[in-house]
């Protein structure tokens, strides 16, 4: 299973730096022996450096995952199944199934046709402004999801929703609601496409073009080729893409808690928060219900493992350093084009838009003359004396970056010795690093919990506590980040430095940490985004005086404070745009990359 | 070019080495010996080529030398140095072996300058053996300009050509002064232009260095021109170590006749003997040849005879004479300083090769003389 997690795609936006040059028998990846010679100094630096990345990755991932079982089949005094049989007895549980299933795979199908397409047309034909589409298609990746969610609900909610509102006059009333399994797919759907087109981007990518060419020469159009070459071809990604989506949509929170909650559609996710909410929390329950959506997300993830296994024959990846021609799309392009703007006006700019005009306002209303000529900073002058938000900027900050850049360092270290030594264990080490994908942040909270509440040092409810989920869950994708990137750097940059007379810790601070660096920036970026994001564990580990910027809006949403959301809002997605901005240029100018 | 960095020099000796791999494929434990009981020794100052297809087993004879494979028995030293010793218990590790090494993917670490890449040996030195700035510049820019890389030290390795790239790493390797020199197929990615120049620049810089040399290449054509003793690897086994013009005029087996060079295989069965002189019987006819081994007659040999030593004559031959055989043209092929002939025997094929100013045109009846200094005898 190893191997075939390591192939994974890159998760993110960097494109993986062209490989060395590899002569016309290529260079095998060949592994360093850590024999008994080297067990013998284990004291020498580099090994406790080693052993202390190993312990960390086994405490941060086994622990919690071992309470959760611990909790939800123990009940203090015999192994039982109560919590199940109660999590299971509650009304409407085959609704929830319904819910969940639809929810999950509704909003799976629509992410991944839409991300793909995105993707075919900006890496594979000659339409225009590719840049432009590729920089706008990413911007939903900075706007958190609860965010996104309560654009939506000042759109589409059927009381409030600004294009009902328009629509009243032909079809009346809330023609459109977005609190129903139909408006959480179209959010969630929307919300997840930047993920795939990130995917498909890398995959479409790595095909070599010249098997699209010889279709077009065989006379196939291009829709046909599409069909008949490019599609067959990316089906294992296009697979694992969907799988990860489905995943995804079985864990998300925001959208099932925001659009379900008040009008009683039950989601797994949703029904975990419901049995923590009762006084005292029925632990027990949300761990039995945790316990099945993990059980269905590892199903899930070994499945496309197995895909992924049986797909290796498939790969595609040839060629480096070719320009491909784009394909010509013709008379398709002027309505390809609308389309795609289409698109963007309604997924992108329609909910950037409406935050903005609702961060101007003195109280939430639809637009009209009368509220245009209203328009107001004070949400944003409010913000600057608002001490828990402020304290909710620096918390998010603080713990994202401190959690992005011990992971990879960890990781970094982590996917060496995975990929470049013989170190017995290391397939269950890489194994280790991919469980967290399959824990649901609601899920991880909950075990967090377990843990920390019986843990004799002071973590539990404090910035601490947080930080070690955030850690945990960033683990499986720095680490598909730097194995990514560790494959990409041949072993022989590293071995020339050994027979160079370079020691362990030389090599990999002088040849494999720099090499790494893009690769590993690039993975940061994505952690930092991804962390500022979180809502679902900080909800259940935060305590007063700790929230941090989504759990903020969380709290703000539930007073009503709706303009104010907006101009918080505002003010982090423009945050977080610099800093991916800077980080980017900064990875530019640090990026290697041999010609 | 004078020789400004110093070599110590250093004699290898290699014992019964062998390294074997667990096969990736398949369930059971298979075994690959990469290799396979090899022993070689090398004098000061000597180039040797290990030469032989790929998978042979070339690379990891070279890998085990340098230290980054653990061989699994055998001896490895150079000098008086004991580098490993299965018997003793030793096995110093790569980085203090002191020994330079060219990749064959050149392995020139792209995040950083030139200069920054030959200097790395001497700014990884610790202890007392740490030298100053400013003598780590000035030996590092003394290898740039052994390679001609001088004007060139502050650029970024990535902007080099590959043929500079190669010179590189060539700096890189010899900027420890190291005893032993180890170059894995460093010409394999130049193209075939470059591919000569490099071929002499860098017999002549190994020469003037004095630095013995290990050169790995599958390039018959290389390893002829620039060894002074070359041994020809199949199956993780040395099967024939020799100058190379032992190795081209007295191949010990048929594989290492067929490996180096082009050579026509004409399989037969020893019909009397003379001293160190045979005649042979094949299907095609008779054949006189030299062998120092001892054969007897009736055993089944192969006559091995390069195409340039077979001398083609217009019409019929006149005498019955071993090695002297009639065919006729079937083919022929102009590769500029020559031209070769494909003559029919019977149904066999024989290669031949002369002077482009002598052709026969197609279906005309030659004859064929075998000088029997020229034919060797290979176990079949
Ligand atoms: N790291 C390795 N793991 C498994 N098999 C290997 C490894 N390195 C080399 N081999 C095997 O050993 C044999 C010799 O390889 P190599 O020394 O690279 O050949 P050459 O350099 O002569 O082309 C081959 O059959 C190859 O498959
Ligand atoms: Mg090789």
């Amino acid at each position: 299973m190893t191997e075939t997690l390591q192939q994974l795609p890159p998760v993110g936006p960097t494109e993986p730096g062209e490989p060395p040059r590899i002569g016309p028998d290529p260079a095998r990846w060949r592994r360093v022996r850590i024999g008994s010679g080297m067990l013998r100094n284990l004291l020498r630096p580099s090994n406790l450096i080693v052993l202390v990345c190993v312990l960390l990755v086994a405490y941060f991932v086994l622990v919690p995952l071992l309470y959760l079982l611990y909790g939800t089949f123990y009940d203090g005094r015999t192994i039982t199944f109560r919590f199940f049989e109660e999590a299971y007895s509650a009304v409407g549980l085959t609704e929830m199934w319904r819910n969940t299933l639809m929810y999950a795979i509704g909003s799976t199908v629509l992410s991944v046709t839409i991300g793909t397409t995105l993707a075919y047309l900006t890496v594979r034909t000659d339409i225009p402004f590719k840049g432009l589409i590729f920089a706008t298609a990413l911007i939903p990746l900075v706007v958190p999801g609860i965010l996104n969610t309560i654009a939506w609900i000042f759109l589409l909610s059927p009381r409030i929703g600004i294009i009902n509102s328009w629509l009243e006059p032909i079809f009346g009333a809330g023609a459109i609601n977005i609190y129903s399994i139909g408006g959480m797919i179209f959010v969630e759907g929307l919300g997840s496409t930047p993920l795939v087109f990130l995917l498909m981007y890398a995959a479409f990518r790595s095909m070599d073009p010249a098997l699209e060419e010889s279709a077009l020469m065989s006379g196939a159009s291009l829709w046909r080729t599409v069909r008949t070459v490019t599609l067959p071809l990316v089906r294992p990604a296009l697979y694992t893409c969907a799988l990860i989506m489905l995943v995804s949509g079985l864990e998300s929170f925001e959208v099932p808690a925001l659009l379900g909650i008040p009008v009683n559609e039950w989601v797994l996710t949703s029904r975990i928060w419901e049995a923590l909410g009762h006084f005292p929390p029925r632990t027990g329950e949300a761990g039995a219900i945790a316990t099945t959506l993990l059980v269905i997300a590892a199903a899930g993830v070994l499945w496309q493992s197995r895909l992924q296994r049986k797909s290796r024959a498939f790969q595609t990846v040839s060629g480096k350093g070719f320009r491909p021609r784009p394909m010509e799309l013709g008379k398709a392009k002027p309505f390809v084009l609308t389309g795609l703007l289409l698109y963007f006006a309604i997924a992108v700019v329609l909910p950037l838009l409406t935050l903005i005009y609702a961060s101007l306002q003195p109280y939430y209303q639809v637009p009209s003359r009368a509220s245009l000529s209203a328009l107001t900073l004070d949400n944003y002058r409010d913000l600057v004396s608002d001490g828990p938000s402020v304290n909710a900027i620096v918390n998010s900050f603080s713990l994202s970056l401190t959690a992005a850049t011990c992971v990879m360092f960890l990781v970094a270290v982590v996917a060496w010795v995975v990929i470049r030594t013989n170190l017995f264990g290391r397939n269950i080490l890489d194994s280790l690093t991919f469980l967290p994908l399959m824990i649901p942040g609601l899920v991880l909270g909950v075990s967090l919990l377990y843990v920390y509440l019986r843990f004799p040092l002071p973590i539990y409810a404090t910035w601490w506590i947080l930080l070690i989920a955030y850690f945990t869950k960033s683990i499986p994708i720095g680490m598909r980040y730097a194995s990514a990137s560790m494959y990409q750097i041949g072993g022989e940059l590293e071995e020339s430095a050994n027979t160079s007379g370079a020691t362990w810790w030389q090599t990999f601070r002088w040849v494999t940490l720099p090499l790494l660096f893009p690769g590993l920036l690039g993975g940061w970026i994505y952690l930092v985004v991804g962390l500022i994001r979180e809502l679902s564990a900080s909800l259940l580990l935060y305590s007063p005086g700790n929230e941090v910027i989504s759990v903020r809006i969380w709290e703000m949403w539930s007073d009503g404070s709706f303009t104010e959301i907006a101009a918080f809002g505002m003010v982090m997605v423009g945050v977080l745009m610099v800093l991916v901005l800077i980080a980017r240029k900064l990875g530019a100018n640090i990026g290697v990359g041999l010609k | 070019m004078s020789t400004q960095v110093t070599v110590k020099d250093g004699r290898l000796a290699v014992e019964g080495l062998v390294k074997t791999f667990k096969s990736s494929k398949g369930e059971a434990e298979d075994v690959v010996r990469a290799v396979d009981d090899v022993s070689l020794s090398v004098e000061p100052g000597r180039l040797l080529t290990l030469l032989g297809p790929s998978g042979c087993g070339k690379t990891t004879t070279l890998r085990c030398v340098a230290g980054l494979e653990h061989p699994n028995q055998g001896e490895i030293a150079v000098g008086e140095r004991v580098l490993f010793s299965s018997s003793k218990g030793v096995r110093l590790p790569a980085n203090q072996r002191g020994l330079g090494m060219v990749f064959q993917s050149y392995a020139i670490w792209p995040h950083m300058n030139v200069r920054k890449n030959v200097s790395f040996p001497l700014r990884a030195r610790r202890g007392k053996d740490r030298l100053s700035r400013k003598e780590i510049t000035e030996r590092a820019d003394r290898a740039l300009a052994v390679v001609q890389l001088d004007h060139l030290a502050t650029r970024p390795a990535t902007d080099l050509s590959g043929g500079q790239q190669q010179r590189l790493a060539l700096a890189r390797a010899l900027v420890m002064q190291p005893p032993l020199l180890l170059l894995d197929e460093p010409l394999s990615n130049l193209d075939a232009k470059l591919r000569e120049d490099m071929r002499f620049e860098l017999k002549r810089l190994q020469r003037d260095l004095g630095v013995t040399t290990v050169y790995v290449t599958h390039d018959q054509v290389e390893a002829l021109a620039m060894s002074d003793v070359i041994a020809v690897m199949s199956n993780g086994k040395v099967e024939q170590m020799g100058r190379p013009t032992d190795i081209y005029n007295n191949p010990r087996s048929r594989f290492v006749a067929d490996f180096v060079g082009t050579t026509n295989l004409i399989a037969g069965e020893v019909e009397s003997r003379e001293g160190d002189r045979y005649v042979v019987t094949t299907p095609q006819g008779r054949l006189a040849a030299r062998s120092p081994g001892d054969l007897a007659t009736g055993a089944q040999v192969i006559v091995s005879v390069r195409p340039e030593h077979i001398q083609v004559a217009e019409g019929e031959a006149s005498t019955s004479a071993p090695g002297v055989w009639n065919g006729t043209i079937a083919n022929r092929a102009f590769l500029g300083d020559a031209v070769d002939h494909l003559v029919s025997v019977g149904d066999f094929t024989v290669r031949t090769r002369c002077n482009p100013s002598i052709r026969f045109s197609r279906d005309s009846a030659v004859h064929l003389t075998f000088p029997s200094e020229h034919c060797s005898l290979l176990p079949a």
